[in-house]
């Protein structure tokens, strides 16, 4: 299995070295504000290293180039995440990395499509991804486009009942072209999304309803592109899941045990530590 | 008479010796006295879409029920089955718009303004995508209940940035308004008239046609100024007629473009000759039309009489359209007897 970096500036970079990347930006995102959804960020960053370098194809010199696969970031709280990957994408500066959620900066705290390039739809609102990502599917293929949609939701969106009338659209229109990635890292705003609602079994449950559907370990590296091609490949006209269960603050051991960690608060010292943590951890 | 007290169900009734059947969905609004035109809009959104490959259609189970059908029929493959989901509906069309697509998306105004709001505002509002939605029972046009009643539509979408507003009044408002929507760079939010659907305003002024963002005068008159849009503006027409037996003299200004509204029109008509000036709509006099009117009438510094006709702030009852329209005031007969009794 390669693991080889999607070819981009820097081609020879691991996977691991981008998400120690992706998750160093967004740790410095967060210490700009003191605060944030970075246990989302430091969950996700593995998923998107390799949706980026591995599986998306784009030109991040042209961010609406009409043959890339599109992103959308129905999560618009994770927007920290991917104006991370963006960075490393290069298709945002790195120089704005501090204006992250301050006024007049292309990066505010939450994903929009009319102030960043690369984030192509306004999230926030939860369960609309899906939803226009099967919209998007359908016009690609009436352009007999190529291009794959990828949807990035999270559990708590497993909530929302327009999350599966996409569902069900999905597999009515046979969208092949649509793939979807749930971050399952089992924390809402309120605590345990499975205190919440009866989430879970979330691979069984989409295939029941005719996705393809893989769960893997959301943090595995090896296991994510191996997800992602199987999705890419797979020849059945049906659209595609991967269920990627995370955990929350990946890779800050301190973080990690935190009990509630939607919207963490960390203190000033802290973030110097969490970078300490993260220098030790980096990747050969 | 309201439904405020539950202790109504319990008094039992009597066969009426008239029976009059509860128009459901189907029925076409009744207009007496005029010409129909045959689903004005499918037939209008198929011309338009033969010049551009650009429109496709789809519909949440109501194809039928909003003229759709038509459209499916001559392009099956540029039309949309998304089945009984307004939000994948609504968020759906987004994705198109996205993609470079027109989309048109009908359904009943009642499920696009109260259960597909959130994505209608995010999805396509925030973004300023080119979706139409087009849906069909605005106002009180079914006596089926306030399940499918859409009283309060455009006061939902009057607050919302972006949107468009469309009240049409006839077959040739509704014909008119296709390719002018389809034109509009944006979203559009349009009420619509199906099935048989009365020719009125071209009867009163045979050059009339449908502009976006324009109000216009159909009938002249000294002493009343009716400002009305939709249907009311046929009722309008209609009293307006009876009133003149009585030596009143309405005028009619027709507007059926609710967002933006065509304020220096409106201001410059409620400033001529210190008329009675009477707005009417197929909706709750809150946030509708009227309040709209007000509002433009005092920023502009124009006082003269004013009184609203519109739907009273209550959930409304169940029954033949005919009765509920007189109960509510939208009748011919209750606009002609209101617009008396206010001189």
């Amino acid at each position: 299995m390669s693991v080889e970096a999607h070819p981009g500036p820097l081609q020879n970079m691991s996977l691991a070295m981008r998400a120690w990347n992706i998750r160093r930006k967004a740790l410095l995102m967060g210490e700009v504000q003191g605060q944030g959804y970075i246990g989302q960020a430091l969950g996700v960053a593995d998923m998107l290293a390799v949706s980026y370098f591995h599986a998306l194809d784009y030109r991040a010199d042209d961010p609406e180039w009409e043959g890339r696969d599109r992103f959308y970031l129905s999560i618009g709280h994770y927007a920290i995440a991917l104006y991370a990957v963006l960075m490393e994408a290069g298709i945002l500066p790195e120089e704005e990395l501090e204006t992250y959620g301050m006024d007049d900066s292309r990066m505010p705290m939450s994903g929009m499509a009319s102030y960043t390039p690369g984030m192509e739809i306004t999230g926030g609102s939860l369960g609309q991804g899906l939803g226009i990502a099967v919209g998007a599917a359908l016009g690609l293929k009436r352009k007999k486009s190529p291009a794959f949609v990828y949807n990035l939701m999270s559990d708590g969106e497993l909530g929302e009942g327009s999350t599966w009338e996409a569902v069900m659209s999905g597999v009515q229109w046979q969208l092949d072209n649509l793939i979807c990635i749930v971050d399952f890292n089992n924390q809402q705003a309120d605590g345990p999304s499975r205190n919440a609602l009866a989430v879970g079994a979330e691979a069984p449950k989409w295939a029941a309803f005719g996705w393809y559907a893989q769960e893997v370990d959301g943090n595995d590296i090896e296991a994510l592109v191996a997800a992602f091609d199987a999705a890419r490949a797979l020849k059945d006209p049906r659209p595609r899941v991967i269920i990627c269960n995370s955990t929350m603050c990946k890779g800050i051991d301190f973080l990690e045990q935190r009990e509630m960690s939607h919207f963490i608060r960390v203190e000033a010292d802290e973030w110097t530590k969490a970078l300490t943590v993260l220098e030790e951890g980096k990747p050969e | 008479m309201t439904r405020a007290s539950m202790a109504r169900k319990y008094e039992p009734r009597q066969v009426p010796a008239k029976k009059i059947a509860t128009s459901a969905m189907i029925a076409s609004l009744a207009a007496e006295g005029y010409d129909t035109v045959s689903a004005p809009f499918g037939e209008a959104l198929v011309q338009a879409a033969r010049k551009d490959d650009r429109i496709v259609g789809l519909s949440a189970d109501l194809s039928k029920y909003t003229d759709l059908h038509i459209f499916a029929q001559a392009m099956p493959d540029r039309f949309y089955q998304m089945g009984m989901a307004e939000q994948l509906l609504m968020s759906a069309a987004a994705g198109m718009a996205r993609e470079g697509f027109i989309p048109i998306a009908t359904t009943y105004a009642v499920f696009a303004s109260r259960r597909a709001y959130d994505f209608i505002a995010m999805a396509i509002a925030e973004e300023n995508l080119p979706v139409k939605i087009v849906c069909a029972l605005p106002g009180l046009t079914t006596g089926y209940g306030p399940s499918h009643q859409a009283t309060e539509d455009l006061a939902i979408f009057r607050g919302l940035p972006n949107m468009v507003l469309i009240d049409p009044c006839d077959a040739c408002d509704v014909a008119g308004m296709v390719p002018e929507m389809l034109a509009h760079d944006g979203p559009v939010y349009a009420r619509l008239l199906r099935g048989k659907v009365p020719t009125v305003l071209t009867r009163h002024k045979p050059d009339y046609k449908f502009q976006l963002g324009r109000a216009q005068m159909i009938r002249e008159g000294r002493d009343v100024l009716v400002v009305s849009s939709g249907i009311m503006t046929m009722r309008a027409l209609d009293a307006a007629e009876r009133l003149a037996a009585d030596n009143v003299d309405v005028a009619v200004l027709h507007v059926p473009t609710i967002k933006p509204l065509d304020v220096s029109t409106i201001v410059a008509a409620a400033r001529e000759g210190g008329r009675l000036v009477v707005t009417a709509e197929n909706h709750t006099v809150n946030g509708g039309l009227g309040e709209a009117v007000a509002r433009e009438l005092m920023l502009a510094g124009v006082h003269v009489p004013f009184r609203m006709i519109g739907l009273p702030d209550e959930f409304l009852e169940a029954g033949a359209l005919p009765t509920l329209h007189d109960m509510y005031g939208l009748s011919v007969a209750r606009v002609a007897d209101q617009i008396k009794s206010w001189l």
